[in-house]
């Protein structure tokens, strides 16, 4: 038994090696504490980018982000189990509700603006753009559409092969309603996953294929994927930082926020952290992420919010299809 | 300095090792009941709102509108066969090589490699076969898509080759040398010995074994989830995309799906269906190698 | 077969051309076979150590995950695999070896221990992901450890406890009789046989099994997703009942879903690193198992 002892003595000292040199790290710091945020994994390249910087400066704090998807995760956050929760959407009525129902107040931060974008493998020369009818046609529940044929019969008929976000995705909700009508009204016949990552692989790899996701996930895959132009009777206009930021990226531009539990925003480190979302000599930090930043306006009118912790959500429970980022800025100003 | 105990105190000792051991022991018997109470009990909620038969004759999965099982069933099978069709063969021939013809010396190289084949974390494997069999694969077939059940049924099935192999090399190690013996006498070449006596006398042992490696190769999670990718498809074309009940789990799982949530209680009700397939699958490989040692006891 | 001898055949003299044909392609395929895989094994090695070597460093071993491949590491990943080979081993040690005790030395033959038995070998059947479940009801939300690594490591024991019992009841099987009965002889109790001269010389063995399952759990990914090992993890765990955590294999799972090569190039160090420990964990295991059958023998 000797040798057990000796051994589990060995682990024992190694991890005390890993704790200590964690505490190294923190160069003279005062923060210290745990931020658990969940949600979107549209978001979750934001906040997790984020937090990686956050803690280049505060060693002390460590913060974990996982990617439920922005309805699974706020089902945790309104029961209290996190302090921030990354949002592709905002908050729906049930969830205001359960939020309620368990004492859970909330900030809401408005903190990028994410182009929603349908892509295909670079090899598919056969569109450049597509109508919002036909994406409507192919992702409609009980669709017909199989082949590309079934859309254009010019085209051959191989197969599609769809990917797109899960159930609890927010993602999900958001293209549903913009493009079918109703949220969560969807075919079922797709690759689905709450990993992003995975659909850009499957896009990748598949000559084929079709999926959608936000434009960050295409922003770091450009030499990968192709984004295709979005036909709104406007002759079509693809995703990127400008089309954006002027509002012609319609109707898949949407605002991405952060819920801060109103508790936790009482504590230094999380004020920090929110703080250093807001800064704006931070703001490069989601433009390389493939994030677009607000304009600066949103984000003063946000920081003065949260610091005076004014609670609730200012878009009562409806998703925000159509909305642009002067809509944004007078809804948030008009409070 | 041995104090002189008194009689009582050493057998009041003994009992309470006896049934502190016996405690130990019985935690496999909760282990199981758990699994069946947990995956019983966490099913009930969803076989409320879905029959059990439309679950388990549904030909869509699609939550949440689509609750049939069947072509999670047919990945995680198809996967399972598509991996025998590797491991079975080869892990069989391997195994007469390694039992019938091989040098001690040789053995002693092959059974390491093959012991630390079956060592390695199945996610490994998965990522062998998104970064070297699909791209090679792609070679052959240019249209193939990146997830496919091809390249993880290759993989699951390097994965369980270890297994199949050193089973059957058990049980054809166990068939008696008078039986190859008198083969010979008769004038049998070696190889005629092995295919029309040992293997035959030694069939229920590699049955069994062929068994155990499907269980395994139905059951894995990591490197199909990587590899064959989450559209549920009920098709027989293997260069598809194809969904295992355990690759379903862990999406889902991934997620974290809030509990009492219908996604929270389905990952157990497919869990309850591998649980029952793997379980039949085990039990009846522990039937045939009980009626293998009955033979040559 | 331990050194079949049978006399060479001198197969041309005697037999049709045809069978002596099929008698080398038997032989041949048989090799094939074999050879299949340990040319697996070499092409497997090759491919992670094209894609990872480049990539192992003392940096990546001591930092944290990073958005930037190329300065990311795998700190809190491996600190959370010490951590839970450490709390696996606390829990599956005296389960595993008490369990092979009662079944081997006191259980008498009657249907409950016949049972127990039984049910070990098919809980050894039972696939990961069933325990990852099991893990997520009882200990995450029924005693509310939350997604701890208490929690992954009270699952991964259960795990492979059954590989544990199974080859502790196999050393203490091969003890020879005759060191029981000369204790006994001695005035001995059963448990003070057990004691002083059975788990003595049943050590080696029993240690090589705790350390195969210890290997085993140290490669498992699924049952942990399940219990809820996390993404994004920007600290080294300081607790192990703090929610929040990840472990070797997550890393590598999320980073060989991650499309930018980048990160497939850590995975692929990551790999080499968990199996590098494997591996280490093997030949101690091969080493144990050399040095039992030498003290059983001799």
């Amino acid at each position: 038994m000797k040798q057990i002892s000796i051994a589990v003595l060995g682990i024992a000292a190694m991890v005390a090696l890993g704790c200590g040199d964690k505490g190294a790290t923190g160069s003279g710091d005062t923060l210290g504490g745990r931020i658990q945020a969940d949600g979107s994994s549209t978001v979750h390249p934001f906040t997790a980018a984020y937090a990686e910087e956050f803690r280049a400066e505060n060693g002390g704090v460590s913060i974990t982000v996982g990617e439920s998807g922005t309805g699974g995760g706020f089902k945790r956050f309104c029961r209290g189990e996190t302090d921030i929760s990354n949002a592709s959407r905002p908050i729906k009525q049930e969830e205001m509700d359960l939020c309620l129902e368990n004492g859970v107040e909330y900030i809401e931060i408005p903190v990028a603006y994410d182009a929603l974008t349908v892509v295909v493998h670079p090899k598919n020369t056969l569109l450049d753009t597509i109508t919002v009818a036909d994406l409507k046609r192919l992702w409609e529940p009980d669709s017909s559409v199989q082949t590309w044929r079934d859309l254009n019969p010019a085209w051959p008929a191989e197969k599609i092969l769809l990917f797109g976000p899960g159930q609890a995705s927010g993602t999900f909700d958001y293209f549903t309603e913009a493009i079918v009508g109703k949220a969560k009204s969807s075919r079922t016949d797709f690759q689905a996953s709450e990993s992003d990552n995975e659909l850009v692989r499957g896009v990748q790899g598949s000559e084929w294929a079709l999926g959608y996701f936000g434009f960050s996930y295409y922003d770091q895959n450009r030499e990968t994927l192709k984004a295709l132009k979005i036909d709104m009777n406007n002759g079509g206009v693809g995703p990127s930082f400008e089309s954006v930021e002027n509002g012609t990226y319609q109707p898949l531009s949407r605002p991405l926020l952060i819920y801060v539990n109103k508790k936790a925003a009482a504590r230094p480190e999380v004020q920090a952290f929110v703080h250093f979302i807001l800064d704006p000599a931070n703001r490069d930090i989601m433009k390389e992420e493939g994030f677009v930043p607000l304009p600066d306006a949103v984000y003063n009118i946000a920081r003065e919010k949260f610091d005076a912790m004014k609670t609730g959500t200012l878009f009562g429970g409806k998703e925000a299809v159509g909305l642009k980022l002067e809509d944004l800025l007078k809804a948030e100003s008009g409070k | 300095m041995a104090v002189d105990r008194s009689l009582s105190n050493r057998y009041r000792r003994e009992w309470i090792v006896r049934a502190g051991t016996f405690l130990c022991a019985a935690i496999s018997i909760l282990t199981t009941l758990g699994i069946i109470y947990v995956l019983v009990s966490e099913s009930l909620g969803f076989f409320k709102e879905v029959s059990v038969l439309s679950f388990v004759t549904g030909t869509k999965w699609g939550p949440p509108n689509d609750y049939g099982v069947l072509p999670l069933v047919s990945g995680t099978m198809i996967i399972a066969i598509l991996a025998g069709c590797i491991a079975i063969p080869l892990g069989l021939l391997g195994a007469v090589y390694l039992s019938e013809y091989a040098s001690e010396k040789l053995r002693n190289v092959v059974k390491p490699v093959l012991e630390l084949l079956a060592g390695i974390p199945t996610i490994v494997y998965g990522f062998f076969a998104v970064t070297f069999v699909t791209p090679q694969l792609k070679k052959i077939l240019p249209d193939l898509p990146a997830y496919n059940a091809l390249s993880g049924g290759i993989v699951v099935g390097i994965m369980i080759l270890p297994i199949v192999a050193s089973l059957s090399e058990e049980a054809l190690n166990a068939v008696p040398r008078s039986l190859r013996e008198g083969g010979l006498a008769l004038g049998a070449t070696k190889g005629e010995v092995i295919r029309g006596i040992v293997i035959p006398g030694a069939l229920s042992g590699i049955m069994s074994a062929f068994l155990l490696g499907l269980a395994r190769a139905a059951g894995e999670t990591m490197a199909v989830t990587l590899a064959a990718g989450q559209l549920p498809n009920l098709t027989w074309d293997i260069t598809q995309s194809m969904q295992t009940m355990s690759a379903y789990i862990v999406t889902i799982a991934r997620g974290e799906a809030p509990a009492g949530s219908v996604e929270y209680q389905t990952i157990f009700a497919v869990g309850l269906a591998l649980f029952v397939i793997t379980l039949t699958m085990n039990m009846l490989a522990q039937k045939l190698v009980a009626k293998y040692r009955l033979k040559y006891g | 077969m331990d050194n079949v001898t049978v006399p060479k055949q001198d197969l041309s003299a005697r037999l049709p051309i045809f069978r002596i044909f099929k008698e080398r392609l038997f032989v041949v395929l048989c090799i094939i076979g074999t050879l299949f895989g340990v040319i697996a094994l070499l092409l497997l090695s090759y491919q992670i150590f094209v894609d990872g070597a480049q990539r192992l460093s003392w940096d990546f071993l001591w930092a944290m995950p990073s958005r930037h491949p190329e300065k990311a590491g795998i700190l809190p990943a491996l600190v959370g695999t010490l951590w839970l080979l450490l709390l696996t081993t606390c829990f599956t040690v005296p389960l595993g070896v008490g369990s092979a005790i009662y079944l081997e030395e006191f259980a008498q033959k009657n249907w409950l221990n016949r049972l127990i038995q039984v049910n070990i070998a098919n809980l050894a059947g039972v696939p990961s992901i069933v325990y990852g479940l099991l893990g997520l009801a009882i200990f995450v939300r029924t005693m509310s450890l939350g997604k701890s690594l208490v929690a992954a490591a009270l699952t991964m024991s259960l795990l492979i406890l059954p590989m544990v019992i199974t080859a502790a009841q196999e050393a203490i099987r091969a003890v020879p009789q005759s060191y029981r009965e000369g204790s006994l002889a001695l005035g001995a109790t059963r448990w003070e046989t057990v004691r002083h001269s059975v788990l003595p010389s049943a050590f080696s063995g029993i240690l090589t099994g705790i350390i195969l399952g210890l290997s085993r759990a140290l490669g498992e990914a699924a049952p942990l997703i399940a219990v809820g090992a996390a993404t994004f993890v920007s600290n080294v765990p300081k607790s192990p009942v703090e929610e929040g955590f990840t472990v070797m294999p997550i890393q590598i799972f999320n980073w060989s879903d991650m499309p930018k090569r980048g990160f497939i190039e850590n995975a692929a160090a990551a790999i080499i690193i968990l199996m590098t420990v494997i591996i280490v964990f093997n030949l101690l295991a091969a080493y144990l198992r050399v040095q039992a059958r030498r003290k059983t023998r001799g």
